[in-house]
C-alpha cells in the first residue's frame, strides 16, 4: 500500500530501515541469547537523531511527529522488538516532559534524551496495580520543598538502564486517582536503587526492573504539572503512545510474513514451493490483509493526533488492541507456514512469536482498551441525544 | 587539520549478475553505492576532525548521477564536497583517474591529509589511492588499520602486512588507504540528510581544475578495458576414495605427476 509519504517521512523511514537491516539484524539472535540490552543500537539510533525525532528543535530534537516517530518503531520492529520497545520506552519517559513540563524542566531533560545521552523510562505499574492503575500505593509525602518518595515500581521497561524516569506516586490517597502525582526523578537520586531484572518469555534484549523507592527526597521543582494531575499525566502520555505501541505490532508481523513468504517460496514438497498450494495461498494472503488492515488504523491514528485531535483514547486503544491482536495471529501463522524451521531458534520468526506476545499485554492490555474503547462509545451515543 | 576524501560511486556489485550471453556486468536496476572501503576513509576524516577539528572536503569523480555519493557523505558530516564531472573525463583508467583527482585536490588547495580506501570494489586495483600520492608528491601509507597518533605535523600509522602490522612514522601532509579494520561507520543522521537533500554540489569539469587533455579519459589512459568476462566454471574434478592416508599419498602421487609438487 503506497501511504504518499512526504520526501522527509521517506527519509526517516529508509534511515530506520537501514539501522534496523545494518545494525539490528545482524546481532538480534544473540541479544534476545544473551538478554543483551542493545546499547549499541541505541547509540546509533542517537547518532541518527533518531531518538530526538518527536522533540521540538528548541530542545534539541528534530521537531518531528507521532506519525514519524511510528514509521521508525514499525521499521525498528521488523528487526527486533526488543530494541524497538528500548527505543519507545525512552519516548514514555520523555513525553511527560513534553507535555506538562514547565519550560525549566523541558530545557534541563529533553536535550539529553533527545541527543540520546540519556534514555528516558516510565514508572506506574506496581505489583497491585496493573490495569487497576488507581490503585498505586508507592506514595509521596511533602516535607517542606521536597516530597519523600517510599513503595516500588514493578516490571519497568529501560529500568536501571534510563536516567530519567516519570514516576506517578500517591500524595493523597483519600481522594483517590485525583490524589496521584507525577514526578521527574533521576538515576542515582539517593534512596533510589533498582530491583533484579526479570527474565521474559519474548522482548528478552530489552530490560525490565524493579524501581525501589526508600526514603527518596524529590525537590517540588520535578513535580510534572501540578499535585493531583498524575492521573491525568499517565493517562494523556499512554493515549500519545498507544499508537506506537501499536507500530510495534504491525512491524513485527511484517517481519514474521516476510520470512514465512520467502520461505514459502523456497521449500519444496511434493515437487513444488509449499507458496503454489492453496492453503498456503490463503494464509500468507490472510496475514497481508490482517497486517495493511492494522498499519492504515494505526497510521490513521498518528495522523489524527499530529493533526490535533483533542481525545483520541479511542482511536489509541482501538489501534493498539487491533494491530496487537494481529501480530499474535500473524506471528504464529508464520510459525506455522515454517512448520519445523519455524520453531527452531536458527530462524528468526519463534522470537517474533515470543515477542508479540507482550504487545497485547503492555502499555494497557488489550481487554482494558476494549473497555475504554466502549465507554467512550457509550458517551458519545449518550451526547447525541 | 584539513582533511581531503576522494571516493566512488560503485554498482552494488554484491546486487550485480553476469549477463551470461555477453559476458558483461548487468547494471540495469543495480543501485549505486559508495564503494564500501571509502565509507571507512570517510568516517576515519570525520572521526579526526570530531578529535582535533577541522575540516573534511569529499572529492569523486563520476556522470552527474555521482554527486548522490557526494551527498551521502554530506549525511555523514562531510563539510564540502566537489564532484569532478565532464564527458572529457569518460574511459579513464587509474592513471588518468588519478591525475584528474590531483588536480581536482590541488584546486581544493590546502590540505594536511588525503584519505582513500584501499580499493574500490569494481576495478579491485587499489591504484587510485597511492598514484594521486605520486601526482601530488606526497608520502603514501597504504592499508591502513590505525591512526596510533597525530601531532604537530608527526603521524603515527599502523599498517597490514601480509604477515601481521607495521607501524610507520612520518610527517604530513600525507596520503592514507585504509582497510575496514580501521573503524566501525556511523549511520548517516537524520539532520544530515536533510541538509545533504537541500545542498547544491558544486561541479568542477575538466577546464575548472586545469586538467590537460591528453592526460584525463580515454586519451589519459594507456591500459584499456577489451572485455570483461566471468571465468569458466570448470565442471571437472576427481574425487579420491579410500582411507586419508591413501587418499593422501594418491594426490601426492598426482600432484608430483602433474609437476605441481
Amino acid at each position: 500500500m503506497d501511504y504518499f509519504l512526504t520526501e522527509e517521512q521517506q527519509m526517516i523511514k529508509d534511515l530506520a530501515k537501514k539501522i534496523a537491516n545494518e545494525k539490528v539484524i545482524p546481532v538480534r539472535a544473540r541479544l534476545d541469547e544473551e538478554e543483551e540490552f542493545p546499547w549499541a543500537i541505541m547509540k546509533d539510533l542517537a547518532q541518527a537523531d533518531l531518538l530526538g525525532l518527536y522533540i521540538p528543535e528548541e530542545y534539541g530534537g528534530v521537531d518531528f511527529g507521532c506519525f514519524e516517530t511510528i514509521l521508525v518503531v514499525e521499521e525498528l520492529s521488523r528487526a527486533c522488538c526488543g530494541v524497538s520497545v528500548s527505543y519507545a520506552a525512552s519516548a514514555l519517559g520523555a513525553y511527560p516532559i513534553l507535555l506538562f513540563g514547565s519550560e525549566e524542566q523541558k530545557k534541563k531533560y529533553l536535550p539529553d534524551i533527545a541527543s540520546g545521552k540519556k534514555l528516558g523510562a516510565f514508572g506506574l505499574t506496581e505489583a497491585n496495580a496493573g490495569s487497576d492503575a488507581s490503585a498505586i500505593q508507592t506514595r509521596a509525602e511533602k516535607d517542606g520543598d521536597f516530597y519523600i518518595l517510599n513503595g516500588t515500581k514493578q516490571w519497568i521497561t529501560n529500568g536501571g538502564e534510563a536516567e530519567i524516569y516519570t514516576i506517578i506516586a500517591m500524595t493523597n490517597k483519600d481522594k483517590g486517582s485525583r490524589g496521584a502525582t507525577a514526578f521527574i526523578v533521576e538515576k542515582g537520586t539517593p534512596g533510589f536503587s533498582f530491583g533484579k531484572k526479570e527474565k521474559k518469555l519474548g522482548i528478552r534484549c530489552s530490560t525490565t526492573r524493579e524501581l525501589i523507592f526508600e526514603n527518596c527526597r524529590i525537590p517540588k521543582e520535578n513535580i510534572l504539572g501540578k499535585e493531583g494531575m498524575g492521573f491525568i499525566v499517565a493517562m494523556r502520555t499512554l493515549d500519545m503512545t498507544r499508537p506506537g505501541i501499536g507500530a510495534q505490532g504491525v512491524g513485527v508481523a511484517q517481519g514474521a510474513f516476510d520470512a514465512a513468504l520467502d520461505y514459502s517460496c523456497q521449500r519444496i514438497q511434493f515437487d513444488q514451493p509449499i507458496s503454489s498450494f492453496q492453503i498456503i495461498q490463503h494464509m500468507l494472503a490472510d496475514m497481508a490483509i490482517q497486517i495493511e488492515a492494522a498499519r492504515a488504523l494505526v497510521y490513521a491514528t498518528a495522523k489524527m493526533i499530529d493533526g490535533g485531535a483533542k481525545n483520541f483514547s479511542k482511536e489509541s486503544a482501538m489501534a493498539k488492541t487491533f494491530a496487537s491482536d494481529m501480530a499474535m495471529e500473524v506471528t504464529i501463522n508464520a510459525v506455522q507456514v515454517m512448520g519445523g524451521c519455524g520453531y527452531m531458534r536458527e530462524y528468526p520468526v519463534e522470537k517474533m512469536m515470543r515477542d508479540a506476545k507482550i504487545i497485547q499485554i503492555y502499555e494497557g492490555t488489550n481487554q482494558v482498551q476494549r473497555n475504554v474503547i466502549a465507554l467512550q462509545l457509550i458517551k458519545e451515543n449518550m451526547g447525541k441525544k | 587539520m584539513n582533511i581531503i576524501v576522494c571516493i566512488k560511486q560503485v554498482p552494488d556489485t554484491t546486487k550485480v549478475k553476469i549477463d551470461p550471453e555477453t559476458n558483461t556486468l548487468v547494471r540495469e536496476g543495480v543501485e549505486s553505492i559508495i564503494n564500501p572501503f571509502d565509507i571507512y576513509a570517510l568516517e576515519e576524516a570525520i572521526r579526526l576532525k570530531e578529535k582535533i577539528g577541522g575540516n573534511v572536503t569529499v572529492l569523486t569523480m563520476g556522470p552527474p548521477q555521482a554527486a548522490e555519493v557526494l551527498r551521502e557523505a554530506i549525511a555523514m558530516g562531510a563539510d564540502d564536497v566537489y564532484l569532478l564531472s565532464d564527458k572529457a573525463f569518460a574511459g579513464a583508467d587509474t592513471l588518468a583517474t588519478s591525475y584528474t583527482l590531483s588536480k581536482g585536490i590541488e584546486k581544493v588547495g590546502q590540505f594536511d591529509l588525503i584519505i582513500c580506501g584501499k580499493q574500490t570494489m569494481d576495478g579491485d586495483t587499489a591504484q587510485v589511492g597511492p598514484e594521486i600520492a605520486q601526482k601530488l608528491g606526497i608520502p603514501v601509507v597504504t592499508y591502513v588499520s590505525k591512526i596510533e597518533d597525530i601531532e604537530n605535523g608527526q603521524i603515527k600509522l599502523k599498517r597490514m602486512v601480509e604477515d601481521g602490522y607495521e607501524v610507520i612514522e612520518t610527517e604530513t601532509p600525507l596520503l592514507m588507504t585504509v582497510i575496514k579494520e580501521i573503524n566501525e561507520p556511523r549511520v548517516p543522521s537524520l539532520r544530515g540528510i536533510m541538509k545533504a537533500k537541500k545542498i547544491e554540489i558544486p561541479i568542477w569539469d575538466a577546464s575548472d581544475i586545469g586538467a590537460e587533455g591528453e592526460k584525463i579519459g580515454l586519451s589519459g589512459s594507456p591500459t584499456q578495458v577489451v572485455r570483461i568476462f566471468a571465468p569458466e566454471v570448470s565442471k571437472e574434478g576427481e574425487i579420491l576414495e579410500g582411507e586419508p592416508t591413501e587418499i593422501a599419498e594418491k594426490l601426492i602421487l598426482k600432484l608430483k605427476k602433474g609437476k605441481v609438487i
